[in-house]
């Protein structure tokens, strides 16, 4: 299992990653949401020794990572794709991969197949397209045949095949009862894939929930009403308690509202409906909803709170993204 | 803790799998060797014209070992690229992760890096003498000769400490196209060019390169600041000095 502990980590001004604490659970898919730059990697290169926290502490199954005899036995990790020698060949750079951590050599040639690179394995890896680069990076997370796998944006830059094979892989390693820690920034690949919640935004914990209790918590659902007879039917609304917002476009949305509620109460007051709807809000705007104020970089369309985060989610940058 | 003899392997897989290693190993080989025979062949067709004004003996061994000031460049840039295209690739966050013991990471890839540079240094360096040797007709030394034994190891300990200096430097810069920008113009420009000018060459005496080339001599120089020996522990202090500091960084650094 892996516990993060007020796990902290500043660059210079910047605050990456800001008094994190929560634990990934053991044998389900836990995604690990937040916006760009919103401290995922770091967190991630923190579990893994390779940066240093400024303060708190991380560990894998109550050991930190560098006191892991063979960590990649514990702990398989894919963080960049193309972080591999191009000269060298699919098979060579896992040999070296297996050989440090004493895993044996046929192992190389399994996760080859598993991962379909069985055919390329002798040619140098600087003729990969970034699928193929992927698959490789999850080979080598995979050869250790570890109980917890840790994987980056695994989806980013693939084509819709590639992203499906990734989404049946993680179900199907939690299946076999390990862990995977997975980070994205899209809720909707998250909501497909995830049974656990963890979402961050600059650094800090939002919330940490199951799919299920996230879902309950933040879905919400509406009536919408069009009506000539505004005023009568605010009237109406009040005395029963329920409250109708305003929207732009001339339509009133009636929060927590029933359809047969709102529609027989119109019907007793003898008021005219235009529509009578139901809305649901996805669970993309609770999570945008929820991380708007963390988002660093906001794409100035000045179209109102909800559309500003939304623009911002293809347009955030952040400079911690560009160390690497 | 990661076992070391695994770490040692690993090491040696990554070093042999990639086509740098053999392309700057067989340049070393050639450029030192090649070198070193044509002037060892020049200087036996003129021997007369070249030593005239010359009263000091003639360094046959040094003769043949005229190529190792370009070849020492080859093996440089094979220590800069054994370390530096982790950094290049970002591999080396994976190599951490790996093994998060970053001491035993480097000190396995020096040993790799070492062990391999001395073997091309060994062959390199005797099969340069002999054929310089057998270039040079009847001004050539013998192996059995004073000294000339020590100059002709001398030369191949020579090339792989610059190698290892080398691979520490980079570790310490953490950047492959920084660590050749500074390497290859020391030690091709600066160096050479400093223990030339007055003054200053009291200072580049105590490079790795002047230092280390000591060994190289068969006969003591008039003015020379000090004997092979001094510049073996010299060259060596350099390379424990480069591969610490190396090691320091890449303790202490992020990866």
């Amino acid at each position: 299992m892996i516990e993060l502990h007020e796990l902290t980590k500043r660059y210079g001004e910047t605050l990456a990653v800001d008094g994190l604490s929560f634990q990934v659970p053991q044998g389900v898919v836990t995604g690990f949401l937040g916006p760009n730059g919103a401290g995922k990697s770091t967190t991630m290169r923190m579990i893994l020794d390779l940066d240093r926290p400024t303060a708190g502490r991380v560990t894998i199954d109550g050991k930190r990572y560098g006191q892991l005899s063979e960590p990649l036995k514990y702990i398989g990790a894919l963080l960049e794709a193309k972080a591999v020698h191009p000269g060298r060949t699919a098979y060579d750079h896992l040999l070296w991969l297996a050989q440090s951590n004493r895993i044996p050599r046929r192992r190389v040639d399994e996760v080859l197949s598993l991962v379909g690179l069985g055919s390329v394995a002798r040619k140098r890896s600087r003729g990969f397209s970034l699928g193929m680069s992927q698959r490789l990076g999850i080979a080598s997370a995979l050869l250790g045949d570890p109980e917890i796998l840790m994987f980056d944006e695994p989806v980013n830059g693939l084509d819709p095949e590639g992203i499906l094979w990734i989404r049946n892989l993680m179900k199907r390693l939690a299946a076999e009862g390990r862990t995977v820690f997975v980070s994205s920034h899209l809720m909707s690949e998250m909501a497909l894939t995830a049974d656990h919640l963890v979402v961050i935004g600059k650094g800090r914990l939002l919330s940490d929930l199951s799919m299920a209790e996230f879902i309950k918590q933040n879905s919400r659902s509406a009536v919408r009403v069009r009506t000539p007879h505004v005023e009568q039917l605010l009237t109406a609304l009040s005395g029963t308690g329920l409250r109708a917002e305003a929207r732009p476009d001339g339509s009133y949305e009636i929060e927590d509202g029933d359809l047969a509620h709102v529609g027989d109460l119109a019907a007793a007051h003898g008021i005219t409906l235009h529509e009578l709807s139901p809305q649901q809000a996805s669970l993309e705007e609770a999570f945008m909803q929820m991380t708007a104020d963390s988002v660093e970089y906001h794409a100035g369309d000045g179209d109102g709170e909800g559309r500003d985060a939304a623009g911002a989610w293809g347009a955030a940058w952040h400079p911690e993204k560009e160390k690497n | 803790m990661a076992s070391f003899p695994a770490v040692l392997q690993s090491e040696w897989t990554k070093i042999r799998t990639v086509r740098s290693t053999i392309w700057t190993l067989v340049l070393t080989f050639l450029v030192t060797l090649g070198l070193g025979a044509l002037l060892s062949l020049l200087t036996n067709n003129n021997f007369e014209s070249f030593r005239r004004n010359d009263t000091t003996p003639f360094d046959a061994t040094g003769t043949s070992f005229a190529g190792i000031r370009l070849g020492e460049l080859a093996i440089i840039v094979f220590g800069v690229l054994a370390i530096g295209n982790e950094y290049s690739t970002g591999m080396i966050r994976v190599s951490l992760a790996a093994v998060p013991q970053r001491g035993t990471l480097l000190a396995a890839k020096s040993v790799v890096l070492g062990a391999l540079s001395l073997a091309v240094a060994v062959v390199t360096a005797f099969v340069t003498f002999f054929v310089g040797q057998s270039l040079l007709g009847v001004h050539r030394t013998t192996i059995d000769s004073p000294h000339v034994l020590r100059a002709v190891l001398g030369a191949a300990l020579y090339l792989t400490m610059l190698c290892l200096f080398a691979a520490g430097v980079t570790a310490m810069l953490h950047n492959q196209t920084l660590a050749l920008g500074v390497l290859v113009p020391f030690f091709f420009l600066l160096s050479p060019i400093l223990s030339a000018v007055p003054k200053v060459k009291t200072l580049a005496h105590y490079f790795p390169d002047y230092a280390g080339s000591r060994m190289l001599l068969v006969y003591e120089e008039a003015n020379q600041p000090y004997g092979p020996w001094a510049g073996f522990a010299i060259c060596l202090a350099w390379t424990a000095a480069a591969l610490l500091g190396g090691a320091l960084v890449l303790k202490n650094r992020d990866a």
